[in-house]
């Protein structure tokens, strides 16, 4: 390589570095406005404003969806393994949701700590599989663990 | 070794050599192709929650990765053109530029069409979907941005540039769904670890994904080659090309 080569793949590397250095910090700075839900542990310290239109997600928790028989009205609570958050709801659910799915809802968070949702979206995991495997899994008592330990790790990573 | 690569470097050796290689990938992209769509389609179990809709990763993940390592290639074949003057990187990197927004046009609308049924929306503005955004908003960028100059050695030069700053883009959409909350799931392939999905379920995966990838490498060395005749319609050799062909 000719010198001249060099220095300009090093110039060329060196603004890819600052760039990407740039791009990072405003990410990082950003990063409270990308995460595109609240979990139930930052509403519980408070991090999430009330009565305005914010999005909170977690996993639905095991025996808590209320439905009323009379209307399309349902009331449950979400989880993070933490923190839970009480959500009510009326409309259509998505497909996916039901006990031990993850979901995200949108809507206003109450003063006395409530979310009434205006929209519910189920979330899904990359754990593809067979419906009898899934039975089998479901026997031998999976599901939380992997999202637990995310919530976790992300949890640990806000308070840094 | 260095002499093998700058060989490809020449026009003439490129054309030669890619007519050998070119079939050889059409062939083998057709039958991964077709083979991996009817063992995805028809054969490969559905989901337990989603059932049918599930089949559409057969479409929407190696769209994804195509539409990433397009990008990259592109990135490459710029820094090769701007550092050592090679003419032949340009030229691929202006005709990968076309399929790459394609595939991420493919990758955005499969997932539109995967998020009504699964997620209840089709769009939101979480940090894999819209970084995906900006993928194609790049790749139509660097095709505008090449057509834009009367000179075309300044459109290769300024989409070069523009290749080369938007690779920024491509870990940030590779590990959006682990730094931030998304709706997006997590990857479904990683490299260190097996997928999280049962044997009958991934193989037709891995298989349209290698099928695609060896559709990008056909369509590129044809389309190179294209672009070789274009620029080098003077030159003595391509002349007694078409002389041989009358």
């Amino acid at each position: 390589m000719t010198p001249k080569r060099r220095q300009k793949l090093l110039v060329i590397l060196g603004c890819l570095v600052l760039a990407g250095l740039a791009v990072g910090l405003t990410l990082y700075a950003l990063r409270a406005n990308i995460n595109l839900f609240f979990s139930p542990v930052q509403i519980a310290q408070g991090d999430a404003p009330v009565e305005r239109t914010i999005r909170a997600g977690g996993m639905v928790k095991e025996g808590s969806v209320i439905r009323d028989p009379q209307s399309l009205d349902v009331e449950f609570q979400i989880t993070d393994y933490v923190d839970e958050l009480a959500v009510a709801y009326s409309g259509i659910l998505p497909d996916l949701f039901r006990e031990g799915q993850g979901v995200v809802v949108i809507g206003k968070l109450l003063a006395n700590g409530q979310f009434m949702a205006d929209k519910v979206l189920a979330r899904h995991d990359e754990n593809y599989m067979p419906p009898e495997v899934a039975q089998a899994l479901e026997e031998a008592g999976y599901s939380a663990a992997d999202y637990q330990a995310k919530a976790a790790e992300v949890g640990q990573r806000l308070e840094l | 070794m260095w002499t093998f690569i700058h060989k490809w470097g020449s026009p003439k050796w490129f054309y030669v050599m890619s007519a050998k290689l070119q079939p050889l990938f059409w062939m083998v992209s057709l039958l991964l192709i077709v083979t991996g769509t009817v063992w995805g389609l028809a054969f490969a179990p559905a989901d337990y929650q989603q059932g049918d809709s599930f089949r559409i990763i057969y479409v929407h993940v190696p769209a994804a990765f195509l539409a990433q390592s397009i990008f990259v290639s592109m990135a490459l074949a710029s820094l090769v053109f701007v550092v050592w003057k090679i003419k032949v990187a340009d030229m691929a990197a202006k005709v990968m530029a076309p399929l790459g927004a394609v595939m991420t046009f493919v990758a955005l609308f499969s997932g539109a069409v995967w998020g009504v049924p699964t997620w209840g929306t089709w769009w939101m503005w979480d940090a894999r979907l819209t970084s995906m955004l900006i993928l194609l908003f790049l790749f139509l960028g660097v095709i505008a941005l090449r057509g834009a100059f009367a000179s075309r050695d300044s459109g290769s030069k300024a989409a070069s540039v523009l290749a080369m700053v938007g690779v920024i883009n491509i870990p940030i959409i590779k590990y959006s769904v682990d730094w931030w909350f998304t709706l997006h799931q997590p990857a479904t392939f990683t490299l260190t670890s097996r997928p999280a999905m049962p044997t009958e379920m991934w193989l037709p995966l891995l298989v349209m994904v290698l099928g695609f990838y060896c559709f990008f490498i056909a369509l590129t060395l044809m389309r190179t080659r294209n672009e070789i005749l274009r620029r080098e319609i003077n030159k003595r050799w391509v002349m007694d090309l078409f002389q041989e062909a009358r």
